[in-house]
């Protein structure tokens, strides 16, 4: 008896274990997320109402300009967080990789960065980039006196600025992930090419990169969902700002939802970012799949 | 028999315990955001004198985002059926929950103590849904204030204190050219639409302020004096140091009370900040209306939600009774740096800032002046208010010119409605 109940619950165990959180990411992602998606059909001001409405809230969204703003600077920062922290973390990782002294003090050292969030990012970037406080002062103190850095509060530049505390957190990572990816090619081949003259530029080109292809997808990635979500670094570092010049989806959702009782439009913003990151994942995940 | 009495007396003290724990004036709880120096001493002025007539009061202090934090918190609690008594929330706030059926009113206490008597009517307006008060006022903040530093403008050379926003222009410049910052600002999207609807009250007047930014009039919206608005608005611009931007509307401050700086138009919160750094009125800083012989009204107010339950019910009329006492109102103003939304409470004790605010209150409700404040969401809804602002910080921080603001202005809000 006790002995056929001890098989069926091994057998039973796995399925016993995980079912609760199975349900609760039932809900509390999926069930949330459609719940989503269905107010931002509806007339959803103050509270949540379940009348109807058609695209409505589609059609305000896409006639609004702070949203043209913010996705446009979501495209801005995306490309150029995710290439500066590619071409940095690689450039790091091959110099890391040449077998220097130190390693691991110098990779600590560039992987600090990943330690902090966002907010402390934000805020002292905040302050290094303040025209009145940080780098323009110092330079202006020490002698250059038309030096002028003051991108943080031009809104045709304050979204770079967004950029660079952005890729000064990340590219350590991204070097982390690179160095791993390096570490993993076989000394046997490099040896190889060496033995067949290729020089050390042409080596990285032509064998070394190819191979990291895994390691870059999983990077780019990362990366990605990175920018897509970046909230905390907005918030902290320009605070969407000036004006709304550094805006981006999930700061326009955010205000849209909590400062300015429009839940069905701030539901219509959400839909859309979740539909850029379906269009990312789905290609990926399928590629993924397909090859094994 | 001594013994029985002294037990008899017992339970005649027991009993009148219990009586008293019976007769005590109900229970409310508060959601607010007042967690800050001189506001939560404010509030918790109101919590004193609740508890001194016997009620409970249950605090419920939500900090953060300017109240989104708190607006979160109410939300859920409506949605479970659990509100609580009384809410800090103003302006068409008040409307959007009154619509959606989720306050109770009070109006058996305000006929009682003739609330409609000693209120503006301007104010007495918003705080009613179907002509029944729905809401308390607990103060009067007025919006369009210059500060100046006496310090700053003596370097300058200006003497007289400007009028007219022709005269302002001309003593900023004098500023400007002394190597002062004329106007201390700071570059978030509500202090720039605190300075924006003053000018408009000043370029425009009254009616027209009232045309454009509470009836949201288009025609007034894209009209002439629109346009001349936004000039002078981009005029002020020019006078506005280069680290401005995100910079909270206290540090703006503390450069006029430096000296640093010559002005700011900032409501009479920032008063605070004066009397705080030990200044006079008067003498360390002066407290001039901005131009335009108007008055821009920014209100607190507590509104009421549907409780269920008599102590609650009778907390609730308890609460609403104390706010609109006036012994609370001077009290409670007097921590925080408004002036009492009653006009019948005597001002022997404020400051000069205060007394002239209530002058000009008086003045204003005659002529027709008082106006509800736009940046504040005294006048319009959130979402329309998130619109303008929109366009104003827009135009404050590129050089867009003034005739496509008023289009932008117009556009936006037809996209809010």
């Amino acid at each position: 008896m006790g002995n056929r109940f001890g098989r069926v619950l091994e057998r039973r165990l796995p399925l016993i274990v995980v079912s609760p959180l199975f349900a609760a990411s039932l809900i509390f992602v999926y069930g949330f997320i459609l719940w989503t998606v269905w107010i931002s059909f509806t007339r959803s001001r103050v509270l949540p109402n379940y009348d109807f409405a058609g695209f409505l809230q589609y059609e305000r969204l896409w006639s609004t300009p702070r949203w043209h703003v913010a996705l446009s600077n979501l495209v801005i920062f995306w490309v150029l967080f995710v290439l500066l922290c590619l071409v940095i973390g690689m450039f790091l990782a091959i110099l890391l990789d040449q077998r220097i002294r130190i390693e691991g003090v110098i990779r600590t050292i560039y992987l600090y960065p990943m330690a902090l969030s966002f907010v402390v990012t934000g805020t002292v970037w905040k302050w290094i980039l303040n025209p009145g406080l940080g780098i323009e002062r110092v330079m202006q103190q020490a002698g250059f006196e038309n030096f002028r850095f003051d991108w943080l509060v031009n809104p045709d530049y304050a979204i770079y600025t967004v950029v660079i505390a952005g890729v000064w957190q990340s590219s350590g990572y991204a070097m982390a992930l690179f160095l791993a990816g390096l570490r993993s090619v076989d000394d046997e081949l490099l040896r190889a090419a060496a033995i067949d003259g290729a020089g050390p530029v042409r080596t990285y080109l032509r064998i070394v990169l190819p191979m990291m292809r895994p390691v870059l997808m999983s990077v780019v990635i990362i990366l990605s969902h990175l920018a897509i979500k970046s909230f905390d670094l907005i918030v902290a570092l320009t605070g969407g700002g000036p004006g709304f010049a550094t805006d981006m989806p999930a700061t326009f959702m955010y205000s849209y939802a909590f400062q300015r009782s429009e839940l069905g439009l701030a539901a219509a913003s959400a839909v859309m970012m979740l539909m850029t990151v379906i269009a990312i994942i789905v290609p990926y995940l399928y590629s993924e799949l397909r090859r094994r | 028999m001594i013994k029985l009495r002294g037990l008899g007396s017992v339970v005649a003290l027991f009993g009148s315990i219990c009586a008293s724990g019976a007769l005590a004036e109900g229970t409310v709880e508060v959601l607010h955001w007042w967690t800050s120096g001189g506001e939560a001493k404010a509030v918790g002025e109101l919590k004193s004198a609740f508890e001194a007539k016997g009620g409970t009061w249950i605090d419920s202090p939500i900090a953060g985002g300017g109240g989104d934090a708190a607006m979160t918190a109410l939300r859920a609690r409506v949605v479970a059926g659990n509100p609580p008594t009384a809410v800090q929330l103003k302006g068409p706030g008040i409307q959007e929950w009154a619509m959606e059926d989720a306050l109770n009113n009070v109006q058996a206490v305000a006929t009682k103590e003739n609330w409609d008597g000693v209120l503006p009517p301007v104010l007495a307006e918003i705080m009613k849904h179907d002509g029944n008060y729905v809401a308390a006022p607990v103060n009067i903040h007025r919006v369009d204030w210059i500060w100046a530093s006496p310090v700053a403008l003596e370097k300058a050379g200006v003497t007289e204190m400007p009028t007219t926003w022709e005269e302002f222009n001309a003593a900023a410049e004098k500023l400007d050219a002394a190597g002062l910052v004329a106007l201390a600002h700071g570059g978030q999207p509500w202090q720039d639409a605190t300075v924006f609807e003053d000018v408009v009250l000043g370029v425009g007047g009254a009616d027209f302020y009232r045309k454009a930014l509470v009836e949201l009039d288009p025609e007034a919206l894209t009209s002439d004096t629109m346009v001349a608005a936004f000039d002078q608005l981009r005029i002020l611009r020019g006078f506005v140091d280069d680290g401005f931007s995100g910079r909270d509307w206290n540090l703006a401050t503390a450069m006029v009370i430096r000296g640093e700086a010559g002005f700011q138009i900032m409501g009479d919160w920032a008063k605070g900040e004066f009397l705080a750094a030990g200044l006079v009125p008067g003498k360390d800083f002066y407290c001039i209306p901005t131009p335009g012989e108007g008055y821009v009204l920014n209100s607190d107010s507590f509104t009421f939600f549907k409780v269920a339950g008599d102590d609650n019910l009778k907390g609730q009329q308890e609460l609403a009774s104390l706010i609109m006492s006036p012994a609370f109102q001077k009290t409670f103003n007097l921590a925080k740096g408004s002036i009492p939304a009653r006009t019948d409470v005597p001002l022997d004790d404020f400051d000069d800032c205060a007394k002239r605010s209530h002058e000009d209150l008086l003045k204003a409700t005659e002529t027709g002046a008082l106006v509800p404040s736009m940046a504040h969401e005294m006048a319009i809804p959130r979402s329309v208010r998130g619109e303008i602002l929109d366009v104003v910080t827009n135009f404050f921080n590129s050089d867009m010119s003034s005739k496509d603001a008023t289009t932008a202005l117009a556009e936006a809000i037809q996209r809010a409605m």
